[in-house]
């Protein structure tokens, strides 16, 4: 018996990205369980409900000692979402998975006293070292210039906003920016703007003849895409869920 | 000053190991002591072109490993004394091309010569990779068809990441040298025109050599392009191609027009 697609909608997917907690136990094992007991004793609930990464990057261990550091965590209802910076030889099915490609993020404050705020409604309190404005506000409207073409086989990600490209984007070429993507020039590859969710993303190009469009997880291939457009200076935004477009002269 | 030259293309057969020798033939012309090294180790193919294959000794495998001292391992072309050819080996792989043995090599050629033109082989893998990692010059191998014209791309994507000179911080100067045009063809709409290319690619225009019997010719006869009938189209694209390597500024031509567009096509340099 063969499957039938009967609702022909396609499938949503979307990226999100998570502030994650990462551990980075220290040797010796034990005495860092004893330093972590500590801190839970001082903040109770502190890893519930978050997303825990740990890092052994820096830790001399093999395999049937990660599987035990797993299991004590555990027991301390630290619940590992994945691990980063392990060799591939350290993993087992069942383990979680292998992580990378993470970008550093400020130091999260550790409550000194013990926890007054009720589990589950408690907020990550990211606060950078040197507290200054600047960050949070440049954080809501970040953007990067690429001031050459992006060549087939290269991606360009930047989920915290904008990427503006002055040139081409070559067939084979991918942009995946977190908010809008500007190009100046002709667009021949994929762009996805608002991949982390943000459905007031934008498409603007010089001139249209991308492989691939998505904004915020809705997608139109070349077929798709109407023939009028083709070759033309462009502009495409997300009216529910789908994607409307326009020429801009 | 010894520069670098790598001939690359990402695809196959669409003219590297070709355009190689007559680039080469055409800068030891010029009286500039001049070697084309084959990296396609396990396919080589340039002795042949060079008309050399039979006197092949020893390779740059060889040298890498120390079997042989570099000058036992060069062949001096027999009709041109300022060209020389350092063959790949055809029994190895890839594998056997260590960065440090490559860089060894080079090291060692730039001493004795003020042109040292690699022949990539087809790919992104090690082979290619390590051919344009000591390049200053690159001159991508382009046919005027998507397919090449995609992978040329990709190729000047790696050359602006994996080269010496990128991780230094400079750049690789590029140029494109559009291969098998054939302007009938083009003006009919089978082919790329010289202007979607370059628009696509846009970097700067150093050669369009023409589709021709010629070529084919040259091959067979073990013979440069450049040498074998220095007045054949093909030729005289590839010594103007190599004037302008050697920063000369030659007028532009597309070989079959009959119009002259000399100045129009003067100065068609892409961004």
């Amino acid at each position: 018996m063969t499957k039938v697609l009967t609702d022909t909608r396609s499938i949503r997917i979307k990226g999100r990205s998570f502030l994650a907690l990462v551990l980075s136990p220290e040797p010796p094992l034990d005495a860092w369980l004893t330093r972590l007991d500590d801190l839970a004793s001082r903040s109770a609930g502190f890893f519930l409900g978050r997303p825990v990464v740990l890092d052994v990057a820096d830790l001399e261990i093999d395999r049937a000692e990660l599987k035990k550091l797993i299991d004590e965590l555990g027991k301390r209802n630290v619940r590992i979402m994945g691990i980063e910076g392990g060799r591939p030889s350290l993993f087992e099915p069942g383990m979680p998975p292998a992580m990378k490609g993470g970008r550093p993020a400020p130091d999260i404050e550790i409550p000194d006293g013990p926890s007054i705020e009720p589990v589950g409604t408690a907020s990550p309190k990211a606060t950078a070292p040197d507290v200054s404005a600047e960050p949070q506000a440049a954080r809501g409207m970040s953007s990067i210039v690429i001031r050459e073409p992006v060549r087939s086989g290269q991606s360009v990600i930047f989920p915290e906003g904008d990427v503006t490209v002055v040139g081409s984007v070559a067939s084979g070429a991918e942009i995946i920016a977190g908010g809008s993507v500007h190009v100046y020039g002709t667009l021949r590859g994929r762009a996805l703007a608002g991949s982390v969710g943000n459905a007031s993303a934008r498409i603007f190009c010089r001139r249209l003849e991308a492989e691939l469009l998505a904004i915020d997880g809705v997608y139109k291939t070349a077929e798709d895409m109407a023939p009028n457009l083709r070759g033309q200076a462009v502009q495409l935004w997300l009216e529910g869920d789908s994607i409307m477009a326009e020429r801009l002269n | 000053m010894a520069k670098v030259i790598v001939v690359t293309s990402g695809k196959g057969g669409v003219g590297k190991t070709t355009s190689t020798a007559a680039l080469g033939a055409a800068l030891a012309q010029r009286n500039e002591k001049t070697v084309v090294v084959d990296f396609d180790v396990g396919l080589r193919n340039l002795d042949l072109v060079m008309g050399a294959e039979r006197r092949v000794v020893y390779d740059i495998v060889n040298v890498i490993q120390g079997d042989a001292k570099l000058p036992q391992a060069l062949i001096r072309d027999k009709r041109l004394d300022t060209l020389f050819l350092l063959p790949a080996s055809q029994t190895r792989d890839k594998d056997s091309l260590t960065p440090e043995g490559v860089e060894k090599v080079m090291t060692e050629l730039k001493k004795h010569f003020d042109w040292i033109i690699c022949d990539s082989p087809a790919g992104i893998e090690r082979g290619a990779t390590l051919a344009m990692r000591h390049a200053d010059i690159a001159v991508i191998v382009t046919n005027p068809e998507v397919s090449s014209v995609r992978d040329s791309d990709r190729i000047i994507g790696l050359l602006d990441a994996k080269t010496e000179r990128a991780e230094r911080g400079e750049r690789v100067e590029k140029h494109l040298l559009l291969t098998r045009y054939d302007q009938a063809r083009a003006e009919r709409g089978d082919m790329l025109k010289v202007d979607d290319v370059l628009e696509i690619l846009s970097i700067p225009l150093v050669g369009i050599v023409p589709e021709s019997t010629d070529v084919l010719k040259a091959s067979n006869l073990g013979a440069p392009v450049t040498l074998a009938d220095n007045r054949s189209a093909p030729a005289l694209a590839y010594l103007d191609a190599a004037r302008r390597i050697a920063g000369e500024t030659v007028p532009m031509t597309i070989p079959g027009e009959r119009r002259g567009l000399l100045g129009k096509l003067f100065g068609r340099r892409a961004a």
